[in-house]
């Protein structure tokens, strides 16, 4: 299982903190993962497309607590995580 | 040494305890971060009435971790103290503290502003302020990632 949580405003916008996920065959990368994610939820498409996202707004992805590129490859037990850019101090 | 707290924090009590880890220390110095009553992002201009924050647990100490081995590395360090605040806090409370001691005071100034600066865009928090027009989440500044690139110039 692929254990997905979401953070600060990314949690709010898709009214989640937490999912788990049976990772789909065909769901090799964080992309993929994504994408995958958006058919199943429609609305997502508001907090991760390129279009909607202003500036400052874009999505992080961590892989077992590492910030990551979308090409990540994923694998079957990995922590993934959606945030916005920190802004901590 | 690293904690992420809902407490408040004494600074003397935190002096005193890196005074006393430091060893044979010329330099100690301590940075201590406020609420403030107006974040100057524009959007939601007005007096903050609280600010709350968020973080991942497990990655946020994992990150501080690193920034604190990275500043270790760069540095001749004799001890370091950070803490950060999460949860609800109110203006002009204390929200982190970045301590660093060494031999002598530049390799203090410059690691303590080092972990500071890679502690704000590296580290999973994220601040949402409250205030009488409602709340909104802190947009993270360009300035902040600036004063990163600053520390990678060869």
């Amino acid at each position: 299982m692929l254990s997905i949580q979401y953070f600060a405003s990314i949690r709010e916008a898709l009214d989640r903190n937490s999912e788990q996920l049976e990772l789909p065959p065909d769901v090799t990368s964080v992309q993929m993962l994504i994408d995958h994610l958006l058919i199943a939820n429609p609305h997502f498409e508001a907090v991760f497309s390129e279009s909607s996202r202003g500036k400052g707004s874009k999505v992080l992805v961590a892989v077992n607590q590492t910030i990551v590129a979308r090409n990540h490859r994923l694998s079957e037990h990995d922590e993934v995580a959606f945030f916005p850019p920190m802004t901590g101090g | 040494m690293i904690s992420i707290q809902n407490e408040d924090f004494s600074l003397g009590d935190e002096y005193a305890a890196i005074r006393r880890r430091a060893g044979d220390a010329g330099a100690i110095v301590t940075f201590t971060g406020l609420v403030r009553e107006v974040y100057g992002d524009g959007s939601t201009a007005g007096a903050v009435q609280s600010l709350t924050l968020e973080h991942y647990p497990g990655m946020t100490e994992k990150c501080l971790k690193d920034i604190q081995q990275k500043a270790e590395q760069r540095w001749p360090l004799l001890a370091t103290r950070i803490i950060h605040r999460v949860g609800e806090l109110t203006s002009h409370d204390q929200i982190v503290l970045v301590a660093t001691a060494s031999a002598h005071r530049h390799a203090a100034f410059e690691s303590a502003e080092f972990i500071m600066d890679y502690l704000k865009s590296e580290a999973p928090f994220w601040k949402k302020q409250k205030s009488e027009q409602g709340s909104s989440w802190i947009k993270s500044r360009d300035t902040d990632k600036a004063a990163l690139d600053r520390w990678q110039k060869p």
